[in-house]
Order: C-alpha cells, then structure tokens, then sequence
C-alpha cells in the first residue's frame, strides 16, 4: 500500500534508508509486452505521480520513445511502498529491450536484485526476452514471472504461465497476472516485489563505488550519469574518479529520480541515483564503468566494464550537399548522448561527402538516422548496412574493412567476417521453412527445444552480414509475423567473400559496392543492375550498368539512349514559358549526381539502397514485432 | 483552360517601353501577331486562348472583335511612337487562333487594313492567317488574297478519321485536296499543319497522314509531336486511363518518318518542326520567333517582343476589351530580358533553325561543350568547324533536332 504517514516515510528519505529497505528491480520484457504502461500504474499507485500530472509512458523520455512504444534510455524511479507497516523505497530501473543495446541491458540488470519478467498474455514469450531472461539469470537476479494484458480477449494466460514456469522454473500458479490497463493486481506485484527481490548488500564502510549504468546528455545540465552504489557512500561536492579513465570531477549534484530529479544529502548503500559533474560529453561517463572517491579512492573497479564496439556500419550522406556540416554538428550532438555511436567523414564518388557511421546493430542504426532527420530535420540517404571484415592479404598485411568499397583488390589470403548466435522462437509448424531461410543465409542449427506443445527455440550460428540485410523480413513473412528473433555475437570464422561492384558506363558506383558470399555474386550483380536499369532515366547516349568481381563481369543491363527531348511547339510566342522549363529542366540537372558522364537522379539511390528492405526496414519491422 | 500566363513584372499601365527597347532596333524586322480568340468547338488537346461562346459582349464578341483590335493597333502605334522607335514597315503578319476564319472575311480585311495604315507592309511582306480546313470556301479564299494575304495555314493534323476523332476535329479529311486546291488558285503559299503521336495513331496511320498532306502538292509542312496539357479534356482523359499515349520511342520514330517522307519529296527542314520546299516557303513570320526578331501581339493572351521586352497581354477577352475601352495597355505583366536571360534565349531559339547558331554567340564555356556534342552524334561537325564554307556554327543534327533540349541544356550550364 502507499507509504500513510510521514514517520514513515522519514526511514526511507534519500541517502539514509537502510539496505534492508530497499529493493531494486528492473522489467524485462519484449517491445509492446506493455513495460511502459505498466510503469506508470506503479508510478500512480505509490503516489510519485498523481492522476494530473501522468501522461502516457511517463518514462520514456525522448519523442521517438514515446511514439514508438520503445525505451532506449534506461533510467531509475524511486518509488515508496508499505508492506506489512513497514516503509520500502523501490528502485525501479528501466532496461532497454533490444538486441543491439545488450551491453546496456546488462549494466542497468547488473544494477538489481530482481527482475519483473513480463510477458503478454495474448503472445507468449519473445526471443528477445529470452535473451534478457538469460542475462538476468546470469546475474543471479530474482525472477517474479508476470503476465500482463490479460484484460485482452485474446489472453491465455494458463498457456503462458506454463510456458513461463518452464522457463524460470516454479508453479504456473506463482506466475502474477496483471493488466496495466486497468491496473489489476499490480499492488500484488508491488508486494511480491518487496517480498521476494533481496534487499541489496554491500559495505558501508568501505571506500565508495558505484556503477555506472546509464548516462544521458542534458542540454541544461551536462551529463547526466545514473549509478547504483555497491559500497561506501557518495556525497556532494566531494571529487569522484571514474576508475577506467581515471579522470576526475567535482560532484556538482546528487540525487534520486521520483520521477523528476531531487537532489540529496548523497547515496548509501544499494541506493540508486543521478549524479552531475558538469561533463559535456557521455564518453567522459562510461556505462560499465566505477566511480569512487578521489580523496579514498577503491582499488579494485566493479567487474564487467567493456567499451561499446560498433557492429554494423553504413554510410550516412545528406540529399543536399550542402548540408553536410549540418549532418556532421548532428552527428556530434547525438553523440554527447550516445557512447556507442562513432563516425568518420567519408566521401563518395556518388553521394558526395557524408559519414561512414558505426552502430550497436540495426535498430540502432534506425533510431539515430530517425533521430537525425527529425531532430535535425535533415534528409539522408544511407547505404546498404553492412559488417566489419577482416582481410587478411598474401603478404600478411592485415585489412580492417568497414566500408565494402575499400575491401582490398590485391591477391586475398583470408576473409573473416563476425558471426552471430541466433535464437529464433517459433510455432512448431515454420520449423522446416525456417531451416529452409537459414541454409540460404548460410546458417548453422545448434539446437532445438520445445517450449511448450507448440512453440519451439531454435538455436543458430549465422554470419551476421546475411542478417543485417533483409532475413528479418523474410522470416517474418514466411512465419506470418510469429516468429521472433533475437542474436548476439559469437567470434568469426573465415568465408569465401568477394567484392561486387556496380560500375556506370564503365564507372564504379561506390555506394553499389557489396561484399557477398561467391555463391550469392550472381544474384548480387543481376538484381542490381536490374533495378538501376529502371531507376536511372535514360541518357542521351546507351549507359552499359555492369556488376564485376575485379575484372570480371558478371551481370549487364543496357540503358537505351533517349531518343527524343524537344518541345516542337513555341506557343503563339510565349518564349517566357519555354525559357522558364528549360530553366526548370535545369535545375533538375543540378540535383543529380554524375557518374562519369550519367546523370543520376538522387531519387535512384534511395531507391536502389532502400528497395530490397535493406537493414533499416528490418529494425523498423523489428521492434515491432 | 488557357496556359497560364507566365510570372513577371507589372507593366505599366500606358504600355510604355523602356529606352533599352530601341537599342538596335534597325537591325530587327517588324512582325505583327493577330490572335483571333474564338472557335466553333473547343478540341479536347487544345489549350489555346480561345473561347467557344461567340457572345461574351462588352466588345468582346466575334462581331466586335476586329474594332476592338484595331484599338491595340492604334495603341500599339502610340506606344512606339512614345519609345522612340523608328518606323519600321511590317515584314510579317500572321493571324492565329483559335479560329481566324471564324471572322468574316471583311474583319480579317479590316484587320490588315489597320496594320497596312499605321505602320505600312513592306515588300513582299508575308501575310499568313490559319484556317481550319472545315470554315473556309473558294469564294472566302479569293476574297483574303485580294485583302493582301499571300498565304494560308490549314490546320489538317491528320488524315485518318479515328485519329481525327480523338482529337475532335471536325472536318473532314477528304476536304484537305480540295481547300488546298482553291487556296492555290487564289494565288495563296499553303501550309499544312499535323500532329504526331495521338493516342492510338499507328506508325501506319501517321504515314498516311504524311502521304495524303504531299499528294496536294503543298510547299510547307508543320509536324508538331502531341502535348496533353495539364488542364485540357486530354489530360483528364489520360489520367483516367480512357487515352494511353504514346511513349517518346514512338514519338521518335513518327518524328524520323515525317522528316525521311517530306525530305524524300523534296521539302528541307528550317526549324525543328517545320519543312519547306525552297527558303521562300519557310514561314518568315515564325523564324522571326527564332531569330529574335521584333513582334507586336495583337489580342488576348498575345505576346509580344520589342528589344528584349517581352509582355503578354490579359487572357481574358472581356478584360482585354475592357482595358483598351478605358485607354490601357492590355498587358498583364511583362519582363525585360536582361543579358544573360538574353544569351540563354539566343542558344534555345537559335540553335532550332536550320541557319544553326553562331559559335561566337556561346559564352565561352558553352564553346568547349559543342565538342561533346558533335562527338555524341547531336550536332553537325562540318557547321561546327566552319568546313561548310559559313562561319562555324551550331546545326543540329536530326538526333539532334530529337534532342534540342538536351543540347540547349548542355550549351547555357
């Protein structure tokens, strides 16, 4: 029940309530599971927010958040709760739920005890939230199972609590089943959070660390970085030192999220707060990382801090030329919230300047070119996304390739491209078409359970470039939407790749580039020519559109020349008119990109790079289940 | 609907022109335009100023039409006068339409009259009105030869009736022989005009049409491709699908046929659409378009070009009766072509006749482009390096002509 009295309240206030009283949590669960709303029932129900001041998905901060149903950011709420006369102080930490931010999921599950696994009673358990599910285990969370939704007719909330209890183990009867809607038995779950996550240990006495597990850019503030203390206490105004760069700061405010920043007299023990330090840039606040105290510093930082390594790399490039140094203060200003993302200029022969940017994985990649063209109302085209190969030459020199138009064109003694775990949940009846779609993407089956009577895991190791370019769309088509996924990465292995290129009457057309499997060139070279043969408008000579490994050509398409561009008439004189569409015809002119002699409308790029449901429209697809 | 008149400055409102509009005007013929705004049926491709109703009053009917005319004439006169300009006697007229032989005869007649008193025709002046093959007699014919005109543009289009029917002309196709018969016994230079490309013209159809124009013996064609305007009953009717229209290949194809027949027969191109049998039969008045040469419009919707002034006059002929009723000038709005817009329309007019256009009138850049055009096949390599004997020159090539656009486009970046 809500917190009745002030005495009460007074054991739990910031910076002095006691570990035992507190809890720390987080909720895993997959994209529209229902996480978001079921957070703000929590928030209403202890109070911190009042039936006024609630908007819908209360948490999530960012525009796109909350339109697309998504949390990208994670972030703490400290809500209070009596359970049996006595007052607890909930930390609730939000987890992002993708795939591509699985370091962060980790950092912010490393921050709990427990973990809410929430699941939607009409669908059943994702593969993504598998995943988490594992992780959370991994960190010896305590686990409360929890359907929700079930005030949907299409609920079965038998079936899935003994899928559930399959799963974590248990009585499908201990699974809760609430509704965030209606916010049935969600003081249950409150109760049954205080009853069964442990409340946090750690040393009090000891010098102070905490962890860091997220942190944001504020335009207003600086950084923002939210932490959990595992030992000792942090107080403000003291020096802190973050453990992995060693640098220092000034602890300029401290404080708890309820849900609006407060700031307080420190944090203690298992407590979970914001700190400020006046730090521009969230590379200065690493996720993963320990701060400590710079007069009584630890000596040993907390396990599990890793820099974010991008996966996934595309080249960025704005429509208008002229608005690259718009794209690049964009590029640096998503950055100051965003460790993970990393950039270099790049220029190319058919898109003029642009970025080849790095990325967690596709969603990811999605969000901050959403992000780019809304925030910064920039228009964008991006190629194809591709992986990070590593080549290794007849000499031995060894190539990192992240952008297929600089793969080596010397004598190639390996290839290695990075591989991925699969998991693919599924009714049992796409079984055989899945393997069908994984041995074209040169898949390997590990494994293979049962779930329940009619849902199976399946267990693969894919290259993860055949994944990045369209395998999430055709496994959603060919298992009409049930199939989920969910990977993570797992080393590489060497593989006969090649470069294709797309040459222009005679021109390479950089942004074409593909590195591809040999067996899959072929197919590379012929769909694309075939499509730039209907994107690109013919010329006043014939275009040859060529594919080619090195020398050799494997595909060809021909643009006819055009035959016929006059105007026959001069109506009655009007030569104003004619004179302004020849101006108009001009300015076209200068809107198209020209491959050696080809005028190629911007419009044929898009096209080509988007068609296909390249890499982008998988993450679209992707977090919407 | 009309096409809109284009976007430009106020003109004022006596018409008068600015200084720079004598600058060289010995050099430039005179012509005059007579835009005659009233059909008996508006065809479903036309977007021409004109207008079916014959009685839209306030001066602006058929009967009162030519008297209102004549009022821009004198206007015409006044503002010349006003500006400085020397006397020129007038080398062309040319009365278009809609449908010039709509008027009585003795309209036209007055017409001409008006130009002939004020300002004077010059020798051999060419004096040109079209007329659709369904509206004119032998009688009629004889009558505008004895008026002064010396020459007469029969809007036949096609002779083949279901291409005629998608056009929605009128007349019949087995008039043309006859009313180009009687127009030559009246002493009259005939042309005849055709469309290409109407939709469901075959390639076959299109030859027929070619055939039938040079069985009559005539000395000048114009063959212009189809353009459904937006706005025109055509349009709509293409946009629901009731029409498919050809595709440029065919366009192309019917283009290279027409020039293969009338050169066959004996015909030259001088301009990109048009064909004449010797230099004297090329339309002076059209070339003079071209050339940038100096044209009084007379009418609704005309426009005209006095020493890099162009002006076009109000649409409408209610509004235009009702401005030279109250004294006005009937422009709309006007431009005066500064000298780089002026360069551009010297390359997109002159390289479409057959004179070519003068290397030395490219700006310099342009000059280095003219190589990447006679190596693509565009543009006439003899003209361009002056082994002709003239001074070297741009002359399309018939790819070129087919791609004119594109050429002007490559010598004005």
């Amino acid at each position: 029940m809500p917190i009745p009295s002030a005495t009460a309240a007074a054991r739990i206030r910031p910076s002095a309530t006691a570990p035992e009283l507190l809890r720390n949590f987080c909720i895993i669960a997959h994209i529209d599971h229902g996480k978001s709303t079921l957070a703000d029932r929590m928030l209403q129900l202890t109070g911190v927010v009042d039936a006024r001041a609630m908007r819908a998905q209360y948490l999530d901060r960012m525009d796109i958040e909350r339109e697309r149903g998504i949390t990208i950011k994670s972030q703490a709420v400290r809500m209070p709760w009596e359970l049996d006369g006595t007052p607890y102080a909930l930390n609730m930490i939000d987890t992002p739920g993708h795939v591509d931010f699985t370091y962060e999921v980790s950092r912010s599950l490393a921050a709990c005890e427990g973990a809410v696994l929430l699941v939607d009673a009409a669908q059943g358990i994702e593969a993504q939230t598998l995943a988490n599910l594992y992780l959370a285990l991994e960190n010896d969370l305590q686990i409360i199972p929890v359907l929700n939704k079930i005030d949907l007719p299409a609920a079965q909330p038998e079936k899935y609590a003994e899928e559930i209890a399959g799963l974590v183990g248990g009585d499908p009867a201990d699974v809760l089943k609430v509704s965030g809607k209606t916010g049935e038995g969600v003081e249950a779950l409150l109760d049954r959070i205080v009853r069964t996550v442990p409340a946090p240990v750690g040393d009090a006495d000891a010098p102070a660390r905490a962890m860091i597990f997220d942190s944001v850019y504020d335009t207003y503030r600086g950084v923002v970085t939210y932490v959990r203390v595992v030992d000792g206490r942090l107080d403000p105004r003291e020096r802190i030192v973050m453990m992995s760069t060693r640098a220092t700061h000034e602890l300029l405010e401290i404080g708890v999220i309820s849900p609006e920043p407060v700031p307080t007299k420190g944090l203690g023990v298992g407590e979970v707060g914001y700190l400020i330090t006046g730090v521009k840039d969230v590379r200065q606040s690493k996720v993963g990382d320990t701060v400590t105290n710079a007069a009584k510093p630890a000596d040993q930082a907390l396990g599990g801090y890793s820099d974010p390594k991008p996966m996934v790399f595309s080249g960025l490039y704005p429509i208008d030329g002229s608005d690259y140094p718009a794209l690049r203060d964009a590029l640096d200003k998503l950055k100051l919230n965003d460790a993970a993302l990393n950039y270099e200029p790049e220029t190319s022969v058919a898109l003029g300047f642009g970025f080849r940017v790095g990325f967690l994985g596709l969603l990811h990649l999605e969000i901050v070119r959403e992000r780019l063209e809304r925030e910064f109302d920039l228009d964008l085209i991006s190629t194809a996304p591709n992986v990070v190969y590593d080549v290794t030459l007849e000499d031995r020199t060894e190539v990192v390739v992240t952008n297929p138009s600089e793969f080596p064109a010397g004598k190639i003694r390996e290839v290695r491209e990075p591989m991925v775990k699969a998991t693919i949940l599924t009714p049992s009846e796409f079984v055989g078409t899945i393997m069908e779609l994984c041995q074209t993407r040169r898949g390997d089956l590990q494994g293979m359970d049962y779930l329940s009577e009619d849902r199976v895991e399946m267990r693969y190791t894919l290259p993860l470039a055949e994944i990045v370019f369209d395998f999430f769309d055709h496994l959603k088509s060919r298992t009409r939407g049930y199939a989920s996924l969910d990977y993570d990465t797992t080393g590489d292995q060497a593989a006969d790749l090649v470069k294709v290129d797309i040459l222009l009457q005679g021109e390479q057309v950089d942004a074409f580039s593909a590195i591809v499997h040999k067996d899959k060139a072929y197919a590379y070279g012929v769909s694309m020519t075939a499509k730039l043969k209907d994107l690109i408008p013919r010329q006043q000579f014939e275009v040859p559109i060529q594919a080619a490994i090195g020398s050799r050509i494997i595909a060809r398409e021909t643009i006819r020349a055009m035959r016929k561009d006059v105007l026959a008439k001069c109506y009655g004189g009007d030569i104003s008119r004619k004179r302004k569409l020849l101006e108009k015809q001009k300015e076209g002119k200068k809107r198209m990109k020209t491959i050696g002699r080809v005028d190629v409308p911007q419009e044929a790029f898009i096209a080509a790079l988007s068609s296909d449901g390249g890499g982008a429209k998988d993450a679209k697809d992707a977090k919407k289940k | 609907m009309s096409p809109a008149l284009p976007e430009g400055d106020p003109a004022p409102a006596d018409g008068a022109l600015p200084a720079s509009a004598t600058v060289g005007a010995d050099a430039r013929r005179f012509g005059v335009y007579l835009h005659v705004p009233f059909c008996a049926v508006r065809c479903g491709y036309c977007d021409f100023n004109t207008y079916t109703a014959t009685e839209l009053g306030g001066g602006a009917s058929l009967a009162a039409y030519a008297t209102t005319a004549l009022a821009e004439i004198a206007l015409a006169d006044r503002v010349l006068r006003a500006a400085d300009l020397p006397t020129r006697p007038v080398s062309t007229v040319f009365v278009g339409g809609g449908t010039p032989t709509l008027l009585p005869v003795d309209d036209l007649a007055r017409l001409l009259d008006g130009v002939r008193t004020t300002w004077g025709l010059a020798p051999g002046a060419e004096v040109t009105t079209e007329a659709n093959p369904d509206s004119v007699t032998p009688d009629g014919l004889q009558r505008l030869a004895a008026a002064g005109f010396t020459r007469v543009s029969f809007g036949m289009q096609s002779a083949v009736p279901h291409v005629l029917a998608t056009l929605e002309r009128t007349h019949d196709p087995a008039r043309i022989p006859d009313v180009v018969r009687w127009a030559r016994d009246a002493g009259l230079r005939v042309s005849l005009d055709l469309i290409y490309g109407t939709p469901g013209e075959s390639l076959d159809d299109w030859r027929r049409s070619v055939e039938v124009a040079l069985s009559t013996g005539v000395d000048h064609v114009s063959a212009y491709a189809l353009v459904v305007e937006a706005g025109t009953r055509m349009a709509v009717q293409v946009r629901r699908g009731e029409l498919t229209l050809p595709d440029e290949d065919d366009q192309a194809t019917k283009y290279e046929l027409v020039d293969d027949l009338l050169t066959d027969a004996g015909l030259a191109w001088y301009e990109v659409s048009n064909w004449a049998r010797t230099p004297q039969d090329a339309s002076r008045h059209n070339l003079g378009y071209w050339r940038g040469d100096d044209w009084w419009g007379v009418g609704p919707g005309a426009h005209s070009h006095v020493g890099g002034v162009r002006w076009w006059n109000v649409k409408h002929p209610r509004a235009y009766a009702d401005r030279l009723g109250r004294g006005l000038s009937p422009a709309a709005g006007r431009e005066v072509v500064d000298a780089a817009t002026a360069r551009l329309e010297r390359v997109m007019l002159g390289v479409r006749i057959a004179e070519g256009l003068p290397v030395a009138d490219l700006a310099p850049p342009a000059r280095q482009a003219v190589a990447g055009l006679v190596a693509d096949g565009l543009v006439d390599p003899r003209a361009a390096l002056g082994a002709d004997g003239g001074e070297r020159r741009v002359l399309l090539t018939r790819r070129g002509r087919l791609l004119a656009d594109a050429v002007v486009r490559a010598l004005v970046d």
